[in-house]
């Protein structure tokens, strides 16, 4: 039977992880492969590189990157971040990610969803989606959520599956960075509406929060914190998910 | 002499292969031809990465018939039978009879963690378990003629596919290896160990 995944996010700035990391025994804490290699050995199902290099110029930190980390790292792993062409995204794959997601240049230019889909694949296209309620429906918003785009979150999912993407990657506003636990009610609207693979994100704190995520048919589930603090490893989380009937992969 | 060539069809990124496997990334039929073992990654569409693969069709088959260990993975896989309904006209290998289906009635493509069940004895599975997870993208599956060559299977949904076939030297496996983690690199390394 398919595994529920469990994804660890990373966020990239020229080449180096954001956010410090309470690991131990890792010599460079700042250093994406060694974080993703520990990941990689407590059983992480795939690892999301989010670059937040502000540079254009930069870009080819992150392609230099994205080739050590293919590299050196046995699971999946998806790169996204501030990405406006199908150019770029070609030397992404070409680099070794073996997805690439997209979210505001989706919203600004849907063509290259499905300029994308064709070109790489849409089991390799993932769009991220953020979004936020408004009081009458979750709202898209773009620009690392800065921009509210006044689209119906629910909506844009139907039409980024049409136009060919391949998963999507959900991110609550409203639960993200609480640790309160995933935003069920707009997980499960979006579940409803669509058939492609849904990841739930935004508001992990403990392993109860993945199994709602899960039971309302997330297909993965992202987080950062929680592992990132050593709060939880990927193991106990994915030995609690088990014992409450969850197929994870545990090996 | 070369142990192993890890033929390169210039779509992805071969570089975890290698590590994982030791050799050289080559598409030089005569660096192939005195490679030990062969190994063919492919991801693409059928048809496209045949025409690719056709300058080579006749070193490859000469390398199985010699006998030299050859893992198809994922496409390359699927590449070692007859046709594919992926792209209609086109000649695969011809190695094992059958032909390659898209998936129906289920979510296409397949993408994750899935569990793989050994049907027969395989060299590739030595000291993995069964029902280990391995990784797979993909939205066709083999359907070989001949049982025999079946040597694990995977659920998916309402079905159920090969998802690996063995067959003398010649192995193939539906799913990424250099993906899977732990269970990947062993299976790679029974490979290497041949």
């Amino acid at each position: 039977m398919l595994a529920k995944r469990i994804i660890a996010a990373l966020d990239i700035r020229e080449g180096r992880v954001v956010k410090g990391i309470k690991f131990q025994n890792i010599r460079d804490a700042g250093d994406p492969v060694e974080l993703a290699k520990r990941y990689e050995e407590e059983g992480i199902d795939e690892i999301v590189f989010l670059d937040i290099t502000a540079s254009y110029e930069k870009r080819r930190i992150l392609f230099d990157l994205v080739k050590r980390i293919a590299e050196e790292i046995y699971v999946p792993f998806t790169v996204g971040g501030g990405i406006k062409s199908v150019e770029e995204i070609r030397e992404i794959i070409k680099s070794g990610a073996d997805k690439v997601f997209l979210n505001t240049a989706a919203v600004d230019n849907p063509e290259l969803v499905r300029e994308t889909a064709e070109v790489v694949g849409s089991a390799n296209l993932v769009i991220a989606i953020d979004a936020k309620w408004n009081g009458k429906f979750w709202e898209v918003y773009t620009h690392g959520g800065r921009k509210a785009r006044g689209m119906d979150a629910v909506e844009w999912a139907k039409e980024v599956e049409k136009l060919g993407a391949g998963e999507i990657l959900l991110t609550s506003m409203d639960t993200d960075g609480t640790q309160e636990g995933f935003d069920i009610p707009l997980t499960k609207a979006i579940v409803e509406a669509v058939d492609i693979p849904v990841i739930a994100s935004g508001g992990a704190g403990s392993p109860e929060h993945f199994y709602g995520a899960f039971k309302i048919g997330a297909s993965a589930a992202l987080a950062a914190s929680i592992f990132h603090y050593g709060k939880y490893t990927v193991r106990e989380l994915k030995e609690y998910l088990a014992g409450r009937g969850v197929n994870v992969r545990l090996e | 002499m070369r142990e192993i060539a890890i033929v390169d069809l210039g779509i992805g990124n071969l570089a975890n292969v290698r590590k994982a496997l030791g050799g050289v990334i080559t598409n030089d039929p005569y660096e192939i031809d005195r490679a030990e073992k062969i190994v063919l990654p492919g991801v693409g569409n059928f048809g496209a990465v045949m025409e690719r693969l056709e300058p080579l069709r006749g070193v490859i088959l000469d390398t199985i018939n010699e006998g030299k260990p050859f893992l198809g993975i994922c496409l390359g896989m699927q590449l070692l039978f007859e046709e594919s309904e992926e792209s209609p006209g086109s000649r695969g290998l011809g190695v094992f009879e059958g032909k390659v289906v898209r998936f129906r009635g289920v979510r296409t493509p397949h993408i994750g963690w899935n569990q793989v069940f050994p049907s027969k004895e395989c060299p590739l599975f030595e000291g993995i378990k069964e029902g280990a997870y391995f990784y797979f993208v993909h939205s066709y599956y083999v359907n070989p003629r001949d049982e025999e060559v079946v040597a694990a299977k995977t659920d998916y949904e309402s079905m159920v596919f090969t998802s690996a076939v063995c067959k003398d030297n010649v192995f193939g496996v539906q799913f990424h290896p250099e993906k899977s983690s732990k269970n990947g690199l062993r299976l790679l390394k029974n490979f290497r160990r041949l």
